[in-house]
């Protein structure tokens, strides 16, 4: 394991588990709720995912940094994970492409890690009891002072983080004279949805996460697109309404992740906590639609209640699900030209094998 | 889509006997295949010629035919069975070429017979390199440039277009043969012409060499409604231009980004997609240019291959048991995933451990061979290492090769002239990986070591960070005063024992009594195909130092642990994975908890639903006393495993463990030369002449004792490794000089050599009381020929009566005497002395031996399970009704790979070099392949 200067960590959980470890990143305290991704490739890509903000993010993939740094690889400005926690930690990346190592990368955005981790243990943990809180510490090694700052830590549930990752000012991106513009609601979007639908022919408008409808029309899109974000969308009604909204006058409206689960309140379906959410790259999803089935990325910890789905049978109509725990993963709003995944299309990091859904986008807003 | 309803009988095509580049990873792929479909409730009829397979046995499928994979085979088949299917893509290329001949004489066609899990088309294109070559690039992927080339002319224009260095690629042949790269002019026209004489269809692509370049590989699985998941992604750490067979290879890839890793992935999922429309495996091979990570396609096979055993291990996904039930028409959203046995069977594995497959080479048993590196494949075996890092991995991958090393380095085999370790990684050899090491100890930079070998910089980097920690280690005197972190990082890097002992300079049991002192103990991890997101109900476990022990014994059964044999090599092979399954469901069948030990990924007795609970792990003491600590099994079985569990039955022994059946003393008789002559002593058995020397000078006095000719050998090996036949002073004292010098510390043992006498061999079980002769095999080749090299015939059939009877007789007088409590292995040689055939015993084995399988397959009785209940004293002899169905003759005819070393002496001798082995069942001795084989003898007989 590399470290830097073989300085101890510590990793505290809410149960009172305590690991011991080495510092990696930045020398400091961290805290959130503890999370893992399954991904073997595509760390950069997770750190910089706007949907983990504020979240511990522990990698069961041994080695992380091998391959360094690459600056078109981000997700998003700067790395949006609370801290890392990791097995194996390595600073000397062998690409060549690389523009940075990672502990350069983490030392530059702050971030707090720990390694030496058995982090096979501690996701059986989280398997067994659920998605809970963490501390992670390089600077206090004393665990009454970690315990007394880990209580202060709030629960995910509830929480409403979008509106700390949105943008704050409009911006736009692609072609100004593209034959489509949409209009896309950021809860913190991932930067490759955006390259995607800008590579389709559509020239976007990115509104922060709290505008209404109204203000977007200006923009006179032919569709809108929910983002992903971090948090409990249950605690989002200013973005609920704005979904309600634009149903309501029947516009192309897709949503991903957040933005999925965002349509689905709009419908009147509620959405639930997850014992410990889905993250990584080789989810199954069959897309009941052409009967054929998806390796998709995933990261979420919020769902889509499939049986309020089915006291709605007639309202909302389920068109993917996991085929491993036969969860909600795609959405149509019956009689509207809104519909939603609850996973990442995008990749990045991740298969592409859903990049079909940005196409029917396209094509719907074009049908229209 | 569920599974086609019309498909009740299915015909699996096996490889045939174990050649270098086609071994018994295929007997892994043909068994998984057998029991997936019987699961369905699918008749399997299974044709394969090589006995020493489990999956020829009944207990894999329900008509087993042992016959020569022909034409004229597969329809005495068809005429005798009803089969609707014929599935032949898991018996490698073999069973591919057998069912493409046999399709263009329309032999399926007339018998009605469905290809499954297969696209001829597909197959044609993917082994046409031209046709190959022009589809890549119709799809959009890129290639290396080349030239086809039918002729001697065109392949000199070839290569006047593409320059030198450059690789020639035969079309249509298997491993690598006849592959070379050429890296000057002068010798391009001689690898052309032995290119162009070794592709059945006088072709060669004559392409561009991207030596360096990265190489990967990637397993895949194709339902038929086109879904494809990459089930494993191998990493090569030898990068392009050592055949993948011969490379060390890491799985999760460690270098690639996501954003290089999608690509790759969506190029290999455009290209499976793009041949045909099968349902089944498939493995393509990718390279990558590190300095801009262009991608080019290097070749597919369109089946289950060596990649996908190694992938099955390394992920616990079961790529050919899928594979099987794609191939009836399931699709992958319909199945489940068979470890966690509740999520889906579409997805893809992710690892949070680290896998590294070594190659096992045998150069020392063909003196003579090149053992440089390349295109063509000349490993005979390999292993896999599971550790929690690439470290970890990597010296257990070491230790679990059994060349004599302790981990990579630091156990005094290290060489320390920079000058030699430089040409060494430059030319890559057997030996490169422990090379690069040196290098780095000997402070050669990393940059210059990059650039001779083309390793990627992170391994490198990961192997200096191993010189560091040594460098470390040796600034403390002595273990107490190494602190317990420093000693538990150590551990974790995968250093055993043996190795801080001797960068410490003292002993093992010290390191290990620190440790336990310490309470450093191994925690066992579970291999689960989903880095623990969802519980697993398969006990499939590595070891590591970790915080948390998942291996937890809940069961109040009996526990019995079987040793496996390791990895494959020339004298020990597939014959011992084929004993180690029988001996597990024996156990099994008791009500007894069987545990596995084994680190060989190409065998069935790996797989993770045969024995109870599985430990992937070296079989090497360490890693062994570990496990025995942890279970607490009430004994351990060293019969089955070959030469390699039976030499850990002393240290068993000395530790109070119980070893199950004949006990080590006897074990030990048996071994001990001097012990054992007084054994036949007392018996009044004769034995050659012979003595044991530990000088020159001495060896040269018994010989003179004895009388020339006489066999030199040192005391313990396997498989005759160096063993000679010499007629006179001046080849003694070379032969003896040439033993010292390899393998020091041993002592020579001299025999009189039985010249012109005949061969014979008794397999034999004996419960302590009664001794059951299993069967007599007689050797077409006199002695002096290496038994595994030797036609043996069974039962004997130029024999006489009084000398089978003497044999009998001393095979029931010796397993008494040894206190036999198993299986037995007895040679003879039989020297006709005036009208008398007078029987001596060369040698005794108190296991299994390599023709135990063999004569259990021709006689139909399940002889392992029988000897296995013995051992474990839950049955008698007499408790078995055994009824031998004995045919004719059965021969085991030895199979060679000499066109891998075509530098080597063929001809036969004391030291073994046969990589398999074939059964021919023949009717009486006027059969044609009998007389032909029989006439050799009168060869060898008057040389």
């Amino acid at each position: 394991m590399t470290s830097i200067e073989n300085k101890t960590a510590i990793l505290l959980l809410d149960d009172g588990t305590v690991f011991h470890g080495w510092a990696v990143g930045s020398v400091g305290t961290a805290t959130g709720e503890i999370c893992f991704n399954t991904g073997m490739t595509g760390y950069q890509e997770i750190f910089t995912d706007p949907s983990y903000f504020g979240q511990l993010m522990v990698m069961t993939n041994v080695h992380i940094g091998n391959y360094g740094i690459h600056q078109s690889e981000s997700e998003s400005d700067s790395i949006k994970i609370a801290g890392l926690i990791c097995r194996d930690f390595n600073i000397v990346p062998s690409r060549q492409l690389a523009n940075k190592n990672i502990q350069e990368y983490f030392e530059n955005h702050q971030l707090v890690g720990i390694c030496g981790i058995d982090t096979r243990a501690l996701v059986r943990k989280i398997r067994s009891k659920g998605a809970m809180n963490g501390i992670i510490s390089s600077e206090e090694l004393d665990i009454n002072v970690l315990k007394a700052k880990l209580k202060g830590v709030p629960s995910m549930e509830g929480l409403e983080l979008a509106s700390k990752v949105s943008t704050n000012t409009c911006y736009t991106i692609g072609d100004e004279d593209a034959p489509l513009r949409v209009a896309v609601l950021d809860f913190g979007v991932k930067k490759h949805i955006l390259e995607y639908l800008a590579e389709r022919g559509c020239y976007l408008k990115i509104f922060p996460g709290k505008t209404s409808l109204e203000e977007m029309k200006a923009f006179q899109p032919h569709g809108y697109f929910m983002s992903n974000g971090p948090g409990d969308p249950a605690a989002m009604d200013y973005a609920v309404d704005t979904a309600k909204a634009i149903m309501a006058e029947d516009q192309p409206l897709f949503g991903i992740c957040l933005g999925h689960q965002l349509l689905a309140l709009a419908a009147g379906i509620p959405t639930y906590k997850m014992h410990h959410g889905h993250r990584g790259i080789n989810h199954p999803v069959k897309n009941l639609k052409t009967g054929k089935s998806e390796i998709t990325s995933q990261n979420h910890g919020f769902g889509v209640s499939p049986e309020a789905i089915e006291a709605n049978k007639d309202k909302v109509e389920v068109t993917h699900i996991n085929l491993n725990d036969q969860t909600v993963e795609g959405i149509k709003i019956r009689g509207k030209k809104a519909f939603s995944v609850q996973y990442h299309p995008e990749a990045s990091p991740g298969p592409h094998d859903a990049w079909y859904l940005f196409d029917d986008f396209v094509n719907l807003m074009r049908s229209n | 889509m569920p599974k086609d309803k019309s498909i009740k009988s299915v015909l699996i095509i096996g490889s045939g006997p174990i050649v270098i580049g086609q071994a018994c990873e295929f007997d892994y792929s043909g068994s998984q295949a057998a029991r997936s479909l019987r699961e369905e409730g699918i008749e399997v009829t299974l044709i394969n010629s090589n006995p020493a397979t489990i999956m020829t046995d009944p207990v894999t499928a329900d008509h087993v035919h042992l016959l020569p994979l022909t034409v004229e085979s597969i329809i005495e088949v068809l005429e005798l069975r009803k089969i609707d299917a014929v599935l032949p893509t898991m018996g490698g290329q073999t069973a591919l070429n057998l069912a493409i001949e046999a399709g263009k004489l329309g032999v399926w066609e007339k018998y009605n017979v469905r290809l499954i899990g297969v696209d001829l088309n597909a197959i044609e294109l993917t082994e046409n390199r031209e046709a190959f070559r022009q589809h890549m690039i119709n799809i959009g992927l890129s290639v290396a440039p080349s030239y086809i080339a039918n002729s001697f002319l065109e392949g000199k224009e070839a290569a006047q277009k593409i320059g030198f260095p450059l690789v020639i690629r035969p079309s249509y042949t298997l491993g690598g043969s006849g592959g070379a790269f050429v890296h000057k002019e002068d010798d391009f026209d001689s690898a052309l012409r032995n290119g162009l004489n070794m592709s059945p269809t006088h072709e060669v692509l004559v392409e561009k060499a991207v030596l360096g370049w990265k190489e990967f590989e990637l397993e895949l699985l194709r339902d038929q409604a086109d879904n494809v998941v990459i089930i494993c992604t191998v990493e090569n750490l030898d990068p392009m231009g050592i055949h993948t067979g011969d490379s060390i290879t890491v799985a999760p890839a460690m270098t690639l980004s996501d954003t290089a890793y999608q690509e790759m992935r969506d190029q290999a999922i455009l290209a499976m997609r793009s041949l045909g429309n099968f349902a089944g495996g498939c493995n393509i091979q990718f390279s990558i240019n590190p300095e801009d990570e262009h991608l080019i396609v290097i070749e597919i096979n369109p089946r289950v291959s060596r990649s996908s055993a190694l992938a099955s291990k390394a992920t616990g996904y079961p790529i050919a048991k899928i594979a099987a039930k794609l191939a009836i028409g399931y699709t992958l959203d319909e199945l489940k995933n068979q470890i966690t046995k509740n999520t889906s069977a579409f997805f893809e594995p992710t690892l949070d451990y680290v896998i590294v497959k070594m190659p096992r080479w045998n150069f020392d048993k063909f003196p003579g061979s090149d053992n440089s590196l390349g295109l063509q494949m000349k490993s005979v075996g390999e292993v896999m290492g599971i550790g929690r890092t690439f470290k970890e991995a990597l010296q257990k991958a070491c230790q679990s090769l059994e060349n004599n090393r302790q981990g990579l380095g630091a156990d005094n085999k290290e060489w320390i002239q920079t000058a030699d370790i430089l040409a060494r990684l430059e030319t890559p050899s057997d030996d490169r990986i422990f090379r690069l090491k040196d290098a780095l100890a000997l402070g050669v930079p990393e940059k210059t070591i990059q650039k001779l070998t083309k390793i990627d910089p992170w391994f490198i980097r990961q192997i200096k960070e191993l010189v560091a920690l040594e460098n470390k280690l040796k600034s403390f005197k002595t273990i107490d005063a190494v602190p317990l972190e420093f000693f538990k990082e150590l551990k974790q890097a995968g250093y055993s024992d043996g190795q801080i002992g001797w960068i410490l300079r003292t002993t093992e049991d010290e390191i290990a009594q620190r440790r336990h002192d310490l309470g450093i103990r191994r925690t066992y991890k579970m291999v689960d195909t989903c880095a623990a997101e969802f519980e697993a109900q398969t006990p499939y476990f590595y070891s590591s130092f970790e915080s948390e022990n998942e291996s937890i014994s809940t069961s109040n059964k009996k526990k019995i642990i079987v040793l496996g044999s390791g990895p494959n090599r020339i004298g020990q092979g597939i014959e011992f994975d084929y004993c180690c399954v029988h001996g597990i469901l024996a156990i099994k069948d008791v009500g007894y908890e069987a545990i596995m030990i084994n680190c060989n990924p190409e065998t069935v007795s790996t797989d993770f639903d045969i024995a109870d609970k599985l430990y992937f792990e070296p079989v090497f003491w360490e890693h062994l006393e570990e496990i025995i600590n942890l279970e607490k099994p009430d004994g351990i079985i060293v019969q089955l495993g070959g030469q390699t569990a039976l030499k850990l039955a002393e240290t068993f022994y000395n530790k109070g463990i119980k070893i199950i059946g004949t006990e080590f003393p006897s074990m030990d008789l048996a071994e001990d030369r001097g012990a054992f002559s007084d054994l036949l002593k007392s018996l009044d058995i004769p034995y050659p002449r012979y003595g044991v020397a530990e000088t020159t000078d001495l060896a040269l006095q018994i010989a003179k004792e004895v009388g020339y000719p006489v066999l030199v050998r040192p005391s313990y090996v396997l498989g005759g490794q160096q063993m000679r036949i010499v007629i006179n002073d001046q080849e003694l004292e070379k032969q003896v000089l040439s033993i010292f010098k390899h393998l020091p510390d041993n002592k020579v043992l001299i025999d009189q050599f039985l010249d012109r006498a005949k061969e014979a061999e008794i397999d034999a079980i004996c419960d302590g009381d009664e001794v059951h002769i299993m069967g007599i095999m007689e050797h077409i080749e006199p002695a002096g020929i290496h038994s595994g090299d030797s036609a043996a015939v069974l039962p004997t059939y130029s024999l006489s009566v009084e000398a089978v009877n003497t044999m009998v007789d001393y095979a029931h007088k010796l397993a008494k005497a040894l206190k036999i409590k198993g299986l037995i292995n007895i040679q003879f040689a039989i020297k006709k002395i005036g009208d008398v055939e007078k029987v001596y015993v060369i040698e005794a084995n108190p296991r299994a031996s390599r023709t135990t399988p063999f004569i259990a397959k021709a006689y139909k009785v399940p002889y392992l399970q029988i000897a296995t209940k013995i051992m474990l004293g839950t049955n008698k002899l007499k408790d078995f009704d055994i009824k031998p169905q004995p045919s004719g003759y059965a021969i085991k005819v030895p199979v060679f790979s000499f066109n891998k070393f075509p530098n080597v002496d063929k001809n036969l001798g004391p030291e073994m070099k046969s990589t398999g082995e074939a059964i021919q069942f023949i009717k009486d001795l006027t059969d044609p392949f009998f007389r032909e084989l029989d006439s050799k003898r009168y060869m060898y007989l008057s040389r």
